[in-house]
């Protein structure tokens, strides 16, 4: 589709570790519309990190290295461009931000210093206009005394600054994408939604498009329009907010949201789902939520499901719909 | 700031206070002088000497007229070169921080060069082969490759003098005599490089190491820039602070002199002079070299403190 901004199709990223191969990133497509924000939720180690760092091509050689796949930004496909091609797409056309605001920036050099950076690089700005620049970026984020706070350093900030500090350089070059790890995480609750609201405010104002990377479903209900469940370097389900969150199809999913904690209803014990994550070590062909899984079948331990389309944009990958999807062809 | 340095600065008195007292009595309770080595002369001779030396006076007297005569900025007249010990400093020390501050400057220079290539390519060919070169080089001992630099290039050669530090009946002055001193500089500096520059790479590699692992580094090449400028600009810097640490503990080494790469190439160093005070017993010129350290010891600790204040905007005194 022509809408589209981001493609990824199969990607698969490896990690070869002295004990075996590590299939962080396993045959993975998803697509971001321009404009659209989607969001990867799972696990710890499910691979949406690893996904983001693929598309920035910031998988560090010689253990890791994307194997296979194509990632189409707006009809290039970034795992054909040389390194020097590939490092002008970084900061340029894609803006990320981190989980760990505090360690993300350099100790040694000024706030401003590392927001004039990519302007340099990348807009060709001289250092006087891109000082100027980074002081407006300072105040479009929302943290007032720009000037002062553009010769300070990292350490005198607070961790919500910080992140919108961050954000200010991720947008500094007007990106057509940004990807946010688990920007969130590390905040208190109370900063987490200034800084979500800095990124939606962003997003109606330059038409950008985001891709949210947490494991935080109150945040992908509050920021989503599209949202893919990612397990064991896997897609097991994706599909509008709405639909997903009022009729979830995979029981990984379903687990999910039977375990976010919800307002003003007081529970005993907060559900879990049983279990724990699969050793990304020795994963066999199999369905790799089926030991966890209260719906298992027999099938499921020895085939994994593909990813099935069923009706109106939403798309799970279980043996429970596989009838069901087959039936509707 | 001023606080801490009228505090740093009374803090270093005590200790150089100490450190003279220490000096003194090692010197002092040492068996045997200047006089009780020398078998020429007679018994009623050397109570003579020692009368006239001042040297058979209680310790603690003695002491107190070293201080008092430091303070005033004389430390005495060496007993064997029948000199003032510090003007045999002047003319000794400087040879000595020739050859180091040399020496020091490749080491610093190559290490940090070879150690940040060697980090940025952890475990591949060329740095496995830095490391086997590295551990080589520090494992030989300096008189082993002084000789064999000598017999290589000297001797064989013939391209470089075998040692002293002009040639011998040479009167050459002015650029001549530069070149001169550069030619014979060339293998002791080589050497004393050689040697050091093992533990310096070795440092700065696994210093480089730790920082490309941290998560600013992620961000710098997340905002596009080059490989270079992530290296020198966001990485070495950082690689470089618990260096500073270093530069203080270099400044004594700096006049300090080397012993044996000074005898071996026969330079007319500091450290030469020290080992045949030593023999000797030139109490004197030991102790009022042995001060002299201490005090650049001293020195250079609070220097590198300062330097940290410059370099590194998290540090506050």
């Amino acid at each position: 589709m022509a809408s589209h901004l981001l493609d990824i199709e199969h990607l698969s990223t490896y990690f070869y570790t002295e004990e075996g191969t590590v299939k962080a990133v396993d045959d993975v497509s998803l697509q971001v519309r321009k404009g659209e924000t989607v969001c990867i939720v799972g696990e710890s180690g499910c691979g949406k990190s690893i996904t983001a760092m693929s598309v920035m091509g910031l998988i560090q050689g010689p253990s890791g290295k994307v194997v296979s796949g194509k990632i189409d930004l707006e009809g290039t496909d970034l795992l054909k461009l040389n390194r020097n091609e590939r490092r002008v797409i970084r900061g340029k056309e894609i803006g990320m931000i981190f989980q760990e605001p505090m360690s993300s920036l350099n100790p040694v050099l000024t706030i401003g210093q590392q927001i004039m950076e990519p302007l340099i690089e990348h807009l060709r700005m001289s250092k006087k206009e891109a000082r100027k620049r980074a002081i407006e970026l300072i105040e479009q984020v929302g943290i007032s005394r720009a000037e002062q706070i553009a010769n300070s350093y990292p350490h005198e900030l607070s961790g919500g600054m910080l992140q919108r500090i961050m954000i200010a350089i991720a947008i500094s070059c007007e990106p057509k994408l940004l990807i946010a790890d688990e920007p969130t995480t590390a905040l208190d609750v109370t900063i987490q939604a200034q800084i979500l609201d800095i990124l939606r405010n962003f997003r109606e104002e330059t038409g950008m498009s985001i891709l949210l990377i947490t494991h935080d479903l109150g945040v992908v209900a509050e920021m989503a329009d599209y949202v893919i469940v990612m397990y064991s370097g896997k897609v097991v389900e994706e599909g509008e907010v709405t639909e997903l969150f009022a009729n979830p199809r995979h029981p990984y999913t379903q687990g999910l949201l039977k375990a976010k904690p919800i307002l003003n209803q007081r529970q005993d014990e907060l559900y879990s789902i049983p279990g724990q994550v699969p050793n990304p070590l020795d994963l066999t062909e199999s369905c790799y939520f089926h030991d966890r899984c209260e719906h298992c079948l027999e099938i499921c331990k020895v085939q994994a499901p593909e990813l099935q389309e069923l009706g109106t944009e939403q798309k799970v990958a279980c043996w429970l719909y596989e009838k069901e999807a087959t039936a509707r062809v | 700031m001023s606080t801490y340095l009228v505090k740093r600065l009374t803090y270093m008195i005590i200790i150089l206070f100490a450190a003279s007292l220490l000096i003194f009595c090692l010197y002092a309770f040492t068996p045997g002088d200047f006089i009780s080595g020398n078998l020429k002369l007679s018994p009623e001779r050397k109570e003579e000497l020692r009368q006239i030396y001042g040297l058979n006076k209680p310790v603690l007297e003695r002491y107190a007229i070293w201080m008092k005569n430091a303070f005033h900025g004389n430390f005495g007249y060496s007993l064997a070169q029948q000199k003032p010990v510090l003007q045999l400093f002047n003319e000794y020390i400087w040879n000595s921080f020739l050859l180091a501050i040399v020496s020091t400057f490749f080491t610093w220079l190559i290490s940090v060069i070879i150690g940040v290539i060697a980090a940025y390519k952890q475990y591949s060919l060329f740095d496995s082969l830095i490391m086997v070169i590295i551990f080589a080089a520090m494992s030989i001992p300096s008189f082993f490759i002084g000789l064999l630099l000598i017999k290589g290039f000297a001797v064989d050669l013939k391209w470089l003098p075998p040692g002293g530090m002009t040639t011998t009946g040479s009167n050459a002055t002015g650029l001549a005599y530069v070149k001169e001193v550069i030619q014979h500089m060339a293998l002791p500096v080589m050497v004393m490089t050689l040697l050091s520059l093992g533990s310096l790479t070795r440092y700065f590699r696994s210093n480089m190491i730790d920082v490309i692992k941290q998560d600013y580094i992620r961000t710098a090449r997340a905002k596009g820039l080059k490989e270079r400028k992530v290296l020198f600009t966001h990485a070495l810097r950082n690689a470089l602070l618990p260096a500073i640490t270093l530069v203080g503990f270099e400044l004594p080494g700096l006049f300090g002199g080397s012993l044996i790469i000074e005898k071996i190439f026969n330079w007319p160093g500091i450290g030469q002079l020290y080992m045949s005070s030593f023999s000797s017993r030139d109490y004197p010129l030991l102790m009022g070299f042995t001060m002299f350290i201490a005090i650049l010891t001293v020195i250079g600790t609070l220097l590198s403190d300062l330097l940290y204040k410059l370099a590194d905007p998290r540090v506050k005194l």
